[in-house]
């Protein structure tokens, strides 16, 4: 259908060393070429990024896993997609390969607009550095699609310490309501040393709309988009509180 | 196989058993033969530039360019194909006032929709046409676009202003005294509903290959169609070919419902391209070009009043709808037959007997609308049915017990409806009451009510609806239309005791040539796999309509019926004559002739074909052995045969998200004879899905510049397996007197029917929470909006 | 597109269990390539972009859109097609269970449908029916509504998990 010419293309896949998943000094290293698949069905995945392996499996479909790749996911920064938001969420790191060498971005400063990112022409997005879960943090991700695959309307990676039910350095990171991925601090804030409750949940979603001022898409509005974020916030915080 | 004793009317054998139809085998190995599998030398492919603008004049186009690049064998605009094809108007003459601009294959010089075609580029390979596409160079004048339907009617910009005004067709209808109904009612409820446009999303897409013999001037056209027999007289009138030298063959056809039974531009230019460039020429359009120009349907507004006694008595409705159709009324069939259904059929399963409606067809700078599956069912089903929940409600009254008071009584018929329709026979309350047990609606009540005390807000709707079917030469024909109503089936007896049936109904993979063999069995005596179907090509099979409004069972099935007797009657002539035999002693059962006292083998049908063919010199001196026949059917006794049928559906509404969730659908059909039980299921299914993505999800989506804003499949949201509910099928069966067989139509029944049961799930769970949608889609935005949290 | 003519890329891989080696145009698709090309038109373009699961084909074992690959991307790979797997059996049981339950109208979607229903098969054979469906949910058939494929699909595992017992 011609949506896009490129003059130059340039077939990457064959680069076996741009694919897997390992810890390393620290942090789970995954290669920009791993497949949807290979997160899915990782172990170490699951246990040092659970984010990661909640949000993969609403990712399209097993057709689509098979071949997508989270550097594909995170190079091309869809603002519906999973990654970019649960990257945002466990301030992972990029690793970046150009001409003068390699660099590393951190997801805070990677996603510019919308499908523009901090790669510049002649870069090859090379891995994502994910932190590796720590003592008494805990993961959720939720989203809403109409459709079991589709992009998300809103959804949101969220990322949480919980010790004697307090909860403190709550991270939010929410898909589909801006032209990137959107950290939501002022909302993390209202939580911050808190003990789950339903006035703490209401202050969160409260100060949620001081973060996020969504962007209508083709079936809901700007206003709608902000109260399906709050309601995912909260059952988010259920989820994490339990 | 039969007993001997049921001849000589119909017998069972195979109708009324789930037999799996026996072309369905080549398609399960992807061995299928659809229009872009087929392979020609010389082939030459067509694509088009299309109007990037509703309404613009084309005030320069430059194909010069294109016409340069590699592989580019022509580049032809508007005019210059005019030469070759003769422009249409889409008007009926039953459809009194309906008015039309002629419409041009390729537009010439103004473009009235986003996507209308207005040149076309002919290469040897279509990624060098596309290529080509590239370097057409256009300038444009923009017009103002018409999207609004009110906006449309008011005329504040007339898009062809030699018709004078933007409507294209107007109606009106009053029956009865509805003034003094509505006077008298103790409650008048009223409400306004907005169908959202969507569209077939055939998966496979307008496909077709012309081949252009100039030796012969003869035209041969591989189609994916519905109506083969339509199209060769379309071709030969339009291209100016004698319909004998046009043959259309319609191979497998992937999916169709409706849409591929119109007349559409770029398919007529890819047949003028053949017969101008003298070679075979292809177009398939791409996904794209099928959102922007495959018909549209359904765009409604439609304002209904219900007048009811105290008692739950409906008295009267009253009807005022809206639809905008484009800027062209689609040919042959008219954009005027939706709205003229909607008109038609409000109300319908009602003993009210006052009635009035009127009804506006405007014109619009969107794509065209046409006949899609169910055609107005599903907008009238859902304008009463949607209106009726309200009602009930605020008598204090079961949504059931409302209709089961309100229906048609069983034993009423014939019956005739203030809008002026005939009831041959109909069942709703055995339907009504099928339908209350087969879901167990007492249970679900129950279930419902205590799970609302826990914050589960689950709904229950139902939908009442009857059907057009079977239709006679009163919808199109006596329109003047050129569309064949009766259909016809030659069956012949192969020298091998195989039987050939040819028949002019088509096989868009609905079943039809697995019933017509199941039908030709039965009738000469036997078994399926000694019998083969052909459809699809009007060099070979007899003349007849096709595949459109519910009528290949019924119509072309019973002259495959008479025509299966016929041959029967003829082999046993044969037979007697071989064995010198009274005929009223025989019979044909089991691959044989056989006796009809005891059932006893006389000869292989094989040797009644040998005979006949290579031995009939052994025969009696003036016999002369018919072993093809061909019998026509066309309905005649009433304009159509209206099926009935009810649905429901049960759905749980998340209050927070406004997502619903279907969590089971069920449906009643009486179509009459079900010849097989496990087709008709399926064609219910696949129709009651596609009524439920009306409800939830499919949506046209256009900007005020009439710029469709979702023309593809991520962003039209088609239903999907993952959000589907099991989706239970029964049946009562009243076949109808009118034919033999006594089939009515299915194809379109879940359609109608989902839509409405749907809304009123979604409606019923709503209730206590004080909202109420009215809008399809019914997207999570809606429901928000209607509950107040956005 | 302003640029010369694409470049031809010399292909090798296994389709169907054949070796193949053909210059592929670097721009073509692998499902436009293997319809095109080699005829083997069972595998469908639907939606071009990769949303519909038309053109599902497996590639070294797994599931994949024909239309989201390149031609050339097939080198050194193991293709298999509708026409293939129904050759050699693989697809026997499921094509059979399809055609007995009418899990298919058109047929259009059929071929790739059945690729998705066997990797279920193969790699998630416990699965329920809500799984069942949720594995299919990247394939569309406009047909059917699904209820009669995801019949199909359960009757096979309920068939394989019989077996299994015995």
């Amino acid at each position: 259908m011609r949506l896009s010419s490129p003059e130059l293309l340039v077939d990457i896949t064959g680069l076996k060393e741009l694919s897997g998943i390992r810890v390393q000094n620290g942090v789970l290293r995954i290669g920009a070429l791993t497949r949807h698949c290979d997160i899915e069905r990782s172990t170490e995945v699951a246990r040092h990024v659970p984010l990661l392996a909640q949000a993969v499996v609403h990712v399209a479909h097993v057709a689509i896993r098979n071949a997508g790749t989270l550097g594909g996911s995170i190079a091309l920064a869809d603002p519906a997609a999973e990654y970019p938001a649960c990257a945002l969420a466990l301030d992972a790191t990029f690793v970046i390969a150009g001409a003068s060498g390699e660099r590393r971005v951190a997801a805070r400063d990677f996603f510019r607009a919308l499908y523009s990112t901090a790669l510049g022409s002649g870069e090859l997005l090379l891995a994502a550095e994910f932190p590796l879960l720590e003592p008494g943090y805990r993961s959720a991700f939720i989203e809403l699609a109409r459709r079991h695959g589709d992009y998300a309307i809103v959804g949101v990676a969220a990322h949480v310490r919980v010790e004697r039910s307090m909860m403190s350095d709550l991270r939010l990171a929410y898909l589909g309501v801006g032209a990137t991925p959107v950290r939501a601090r002022r909302a993390a804030a209202a939580l911050e040393g808190k003990v789950y409750g339903p006035q703490v949940v209401a202050a969160v979603q409260d100060a949620l709309g001081k973060d996020i001022d969504p962007m209508p898409d083709l079936y809901h509005s700007g206003a709608t988009k902000l109260h399906l974020a709050r309601v995912l916030t909260g059952r988010a915080l259920a989820a994490l509180a339990q | 196989m039969n007993a001997p004793e049921k001849l000589p009317t119909v017998r069972t054998g195979y109708i009324g058993k789930s037999e799996p139809r026996p072309n369905a085998k080549r398609l399960l190995q992807g061995r299928g033969a659809y229009v872009d599998d087929l392979r020609f030398p010389r082939l030459a492919h067509v694509v088009y530039f299309r109007s990037p603008y509703a309404h613009a004049k084309l005030k320069k186009l430059d194909l010069s360019k294109a016409r340069a690049q590699p592989g580019v064998i022509a580049t032809v605009d508007g005019r210059a194909l005019a030469e070759y094809c003769t422009p249409w108007v889409g008007v009926l003459a039953h459809l009194k006032g309906i008015k039309s601009p002629p419409q041009h294959a390729i537009a010439i010089e103004r473009a009235c929709w986003q996507g209308e075609a207005m040149a076309a580029i002919v290469a040897e390979t279509r990624a060098q046409a596309e290529d080509a596409l590239g370097h057409v160079e256009a300038e444009w004048e923009e017009l103002p676009v018409v999207t609004d339907m009110e906006a449309a009617l008011r005329g504040d910009h007339v898009i062809h202003p030699e018709l004078g005004d933007n409507v294209c067709f107007r109606r009106e209808l009053n029956a009865g005294e509805v003034d003094a109904a509505f006077a008298k009612a103790d409650l008048v409820v009223e409400e306004t509903y907005d169908f959202g446009r969507h569209t077939g999303v055939c998966l496979e897409t307008r496909s077709i290959l012309a081949d252009y013999n100039a030796a012969e001037h003869s035209l041969t056209v591989y189609q994916a169609t519905q109506a083969p027999h339509m199209m060769q007289d379309i071709f030969s009138r339009h291209l100016g070919i004698p319909e004998a030298s046009v043959r259309v063959i319609c191979k497998d056809v992937g999916g169709s419902y409706g849409i591929k039974v119109h007349v559409y531009p770029d398919e007529m230019a890819a047949a003028a391209l053949s017969v101008m460039l003298r070679r075979p020429v292809k177009f398939v359009a791409d996904r794209l070009e099928s959102f922007l120009t495959d018909i549209h349907a359904r765009e409604h507004r439609a304002k209904v009043r219900l007048a009811v006694s105290r008692e739950g008595d409906i008295l009267a409705f009253e009807l005022d709808d809206l639809t905008g159709i484009g800027p062209y009324s689609v040919y042959p069939r008219t954009s005027g037959i939706e709205g003229n259904q909607v008109v038609n059929l409000v109300g319908g399963p009602y003993k009210h007997q006052h009635y009035r409606a009127q009804m506006n067809v405007v014109f619009t700078n969107k794509n065209v609308t046409c006949q899609y599956r169910a055609v107005g069912h599903p907008i009238a089903v859902a304008l009463t049915e949607c209106i009726v929940d309200p009602a009930a409600a605020r008598l204090g009254m079961d949504p059931a017990e409302f209709r089961r008071r309100n229906l048609i009584a069983d034993d009423a018929y014939p019956y005739s409806f203030p809008s002026g329709l005939k009831f041959e026979r109909l069942s709703h309350h055995k339907t009504l009451d099928r339908l209350l047990q087969l879901m167990d609606y007492k249970r679900l009540r129950a279930e419902q009510k205590a799970l609302r005390q826990k914050g589960v807000y689950r709904g229950i709707g139902l939908a009442a609806m009857i059907e057009v079917t079977n239709p006679s030469p009163a919808f199109y024909g006596v329109g003047g239309a050129r569309i064949s109503a009766q259909d016809g089936a030659t069956i012949r007896l192969e020298p091998t005791g195989m039987v050939t049936v040819m028949a002019s109904v088509t096989e868009q993979g609905q079943g039809t040539e697995g019933i017509f063999a199941q039908i030709a069995a039965t009738a000469v005596g036997v078994s399926m796999d000694k019998v083969r179907v052909i459809t699809g090509d009007t060099g070979t099979t007899p003349y007849g309509g096709g595949t459109w409004a519910s009528r290949g069972a019924g119509i072309g099935g019973e002259a495959v019926l008479q025509a299966g007797k016929a041959l029967r009657s003829n082999i046993l002539d044969v037979a007697a004559a071989m064995l010198n035999e009274d005929k009223a002693q025989l019979d044909v059962a089991g691959n044989a002739i056989v006796s009809k006292a005891t059932g006893e083998e006389r000869l292989p049908l094989a040797e009644v074909g040998r005979v006949g063919y290579f031995r009939p010199d052994t025969l009696p001196m003036k016999f002369q052995a018919e072993l093809t026949v061909t019998r026509h059917y066309t309905p005649r006794e009433y304009p159509f045969a209206f099926t009935n049928g009810m649905q429901a559906s049960l759905v749980e509404l998340d209050p927070e998200t406004g997502f619903v969730k279907l969590l089971k659908h069920w449906c009643v059909e009486d179509c009459g004879t079900v010849i097989n039980p496990m087709l008709v299921d399926e064609q219910i299914r696949g129709g009651i899905v596609q009524g439920i993505g009306a409800a939830l999800w499919e949506h046209c989506l256009y900007d005020d510049n009439g710029q469709l804003l979702n023309g593809n499949l991520a962003d039209y949201l088609v239903p999907m397996a993952g959000e589907l509910p099991d989706i239970v099928v029964a049946h009562v069966s009243t076949p109808t007197r009118t034919s033999e067989l006594g089939a009515k139509g299915v194809g379109e029944a879940g359609t109608s029917g989902a839509p409405a049961a749907v809304m009123n799930a979604i409606n019923d769970a709503l209730a206590p929470l004080g909202a109420r949608v009215a809008a399809q889609p019914c997207t999570p935005e809606r429901v928000l909006r209607a509950l107040g949290k956005v | 597109m302003s640029q010369a003519p694409a470049t031809e890329i010399e292909t090798t891989f296994v389709l169907n269990g054949m070796p193949v080696t053909r210059l592929v145009p670097a721009r073509q698709h692998l499902v436009d390539f293997l319809r095109e090309e080699m005829g083997l038109t069972g595998s469908h373009t639907a939606c071009e972009h990769g949303v519909c699961g038309a053109c599902t084909l497996r590639v070294d074992g797994e599931i994949v859109r024909g239309c989201l690959m390149l031609a050339v991307q097939a080198n050194g790979h193991r293709v298999d097609t509708i026409e293939g797997l129904s050759d050699s059996g693989e697809l026997a049981a499921l094509q059979s269970a399809f055609h007995e339950r009418n899990a298919l109208q058109c047929g259009f979607c059929t071929p790739g449908m059945l690729m998705a229903a066997l990797d279920l098969v193969k790699n998630r054979p416990e699965a329920t029916r809500e799984q069942i469906r949720e594995h299919l949910s990247g394939n569309y058939c406009r047909c059917t509504g699904y209820h009669a494929i995801v019949d199909a699909v359960e009757a096979v595992l309920e068939a394989r998990r019989e077996g299994a017992k015995r």
